[in-house]
């Protein structure tokens, strides 16, 4: 079996009294398309938050592309190749939204891979991301010129702008019509295609289903499932979480 | 405009101003220019870590004081040229400025602009209480008429204010230079949003330790000729309330998102506190600043560059 690009292993953490993750285990394979669900408050954006490094986890590790995370900042581990989305767009708002791309290339990127980027090479990397996310005719523009799927393309964009191994969008399409969703879906698979395994942190179903290879939920900060999609959602405990 | 050639352009306008001072050939000229360009350097100083940065330092009193007590101690205890005491200044506020940015590295919004006032109170509190250099009493730092420059006596006054006029070229080249590099748009995604920008790959803490420092350094460096200026200092006069008020509205005034705006701002401020002073008393100058913020604030909440800005937006649109 290939070693897991991503190894979370017992991962616990806890807000005064409140268990938000309570010895979490999931590994996730390079190139593999996890879905990861769960009710609200069942501790999936707290879990993003300890593998990215936003928050530290009280107990367990988490092991990405053969090293430890444990203690490492957030900015640390995207250099390394973890990039996240988060759930509610946060555009860096004076900048333009080419200027936005070129900051995970001037950081993230540079100090992966320790060469210096000219302007010319700075500008045709933006310029590429923003074509495949199609905002390359509004480079120019401020993030609040652009509209709630637009933001969260650019929320992507940002992300693959690290280069990242493994990307977690956590509720991408959160508020999106279904035309947008799957441009949206479309987009994160063109990014699967390239080699970038992804997490997709998702409330709307039908998008986990047909996007996920494998399917995790949590459940008051437990994992209570992990499999094929198709066989999770028939697992009676999943139901029960979901349906009462 | 490259960087190179912006700080070409910043001697050339320095030597000009040094240039048409000379021809004005008035002694009064020089002391409220060194005043005004103190200011463009304590604003452009405070706009680094305020304006970039987005952390709010109610404590650059503090700095300039340190600088100016700085240059009282090495002048009663080993005196060396103005320029040697602007760097040593320049070094003791950045170490200072390091200090409390390590120390208020978790601070945001409000919490660290209380730190920093703090920060001033402590050190006043030293000052104040540390004999060597005057305690509350004050120390007199004698200068002399003028000086001589390759055989050519110059006012002393002319001398102080070529010092400044150099120091606010190497602020306002230096906060240019920072705007357009990398480091620049790290700031800038620390005050849009610090989460994001450490998801990005941006070290912000890292960042924000040398927004306090060189902030905290020109600071000082600005606060080193001070006690020469004078012939006298005291906590009262290096602490005052109008360095933290003017370095923090004279941005605001002017426009935090660009170095132009602190130079707008203190120029600005700065003439007409100079003509208040004057005609009607140097007592309004705090007044003026207040009334100025509040309306501004009002008309113009991103100062006079994003109101410009605005205005050439709305024109092309």
């Amino acid at each position: 079996m290939t070693e897991p690009l991503l190894r979370i292993d017992r991962v616990g953490k806890r807000f005064g009294g409140f268990v938000a993750l309570d010895g979490i285990a999931l590994d996730v394979a390079p190139g593999e398309r996890l879905g990861l669900i769960g009710p609200n408050g069942s501790g999936k954006s707290t879990l993003v938050n300890c593998i990215c490094g936003t928050l530290r986890n009280e107990t367990g590790s988490v092991t990405f592309d053969g090293r430890k995370m444990d203690g490492l900042a957030a900015h640390q581990r995207t250099i390394l190749g973890l990039a996240r989305s988060f759930q509610l767009p946060r555009p860096f708002h004076s900048l333009s939204v080419a200027d936005n791309l070129r900051i995970p290339l001037l950081y993230a990127v540079k100090a992966r891979s320790g060469s210096h980027l000219s302007a010319r090479e700075l500008d045709d990397h933006c310029v590429e991301y923003l074509r495949l996310v199609g905002l390359d005719h509004k480079a120019a523009r401020l993030p609040r010129d652009l509209t709630q799927v637009e933001m969260r393309k650019l929320e992507l964009a940002r992300a693959m702008a690290a280069e990242p191994k493994l990307l977690i969008a956590d509720e991408s399409m959160a508020g999106l019509s279904h035309s947008e969703i799957g441009d949206i879906l479309k987009l994160l698979m063109v990014l699967n295609a390239r080699g970038i395994t992804i997490i997709l942190i998702e409330h709307i179903m039908s998008a986990v289903m047909s996007f996920s290879q494998r399917l995790a939920v949590l459940v008051s900060g437990r994992k209570i499932a992990d499999g094929d999609p198709q066989e999770v959602v028939r697992n009676p405990e999943v139901e029960k979480a979901y349906l009462g | 405009m490259h960087s190179r050639t912006f700080i070409l352009v910043t001697i050339v306008v320095a030597a000009a101003v040094f240039f048409v001072a000379q021809l004005v050939a008035n002694n009064y000229l020089f002391f409220a220019g060194y005043t005004v360009l103190q200011f463009v350097v304590l604003a452009t100083a405070w706009n680094i870590l305020g304006g970039y940065c987005g952390y709010v330092n109610f404590g650059s009193a503090a700095f300039f004081a340190v600088g100016a007590y700085s240059s009282v101690f090495l002048h009663k205890a080993y005196p060396l040229p103005i320029p040697v005491l602007i760097l040593v200044a320049g070094f003791v506020a950045g170490v200072i400025g390091l200090g409390m940015g390590y120390l208020t590295l978790r601070l945001r919004g409000s919490f660290f602009a209380i730190a920093t006032l703090a920060l001033a109170v402590v050190l006043q509190t030293l000052v104040t209480n540390w004999d060597f250099v005057g305690g509350s009493r004050g120390a007199y730092v004698i200068r002399p008429n003028s000086l001589d420059v390759f055989g050519h006596q110059i006012p002393y006054i002319e001398y102080l204010f070529l010092q400044m006029l150099i120091l606010a070229a190497v602020a306002i080249a230096t906060a240019r230079t920072i705007e357009r590099s990398r480091l620049g748009y790290g700031f800038a995604t620390i005050r849009d949003d610090e989460l994001a920008a450490e998801a990005a790959g941006v070290p912000t803490l890292r960042l924000k330790l040398i927004a306090t420092t060189l902030s905290g350094a020109l600071m000082g460096m600005a606060g080193a000729p001070f006690p020469y200026y004078l012939g006298f200092l005291q906590p009262q006069s290096a602490f005052a309330l109008e360095y933290a008020v003017n370095s923090i509205a004279m941005p605001m005034i002017g426009g935090t998102s660009s170095w132009i705006g602190p130079l707008i701002g203190a120029l600005l401020l700065g003439i007409v506190q100079q003509v208040a002073t004057v005609t009607i008393s140097s007592a309004v100058n705090v007044l003026i600043v207040g009334v100025l913020l509040v309306a501004f604030v009002i008309i113009a909440p991103n100062g006079i560059v994003g109101f410009v800005r605005n205005l050439m937006r709305r024109g092309r649109s």
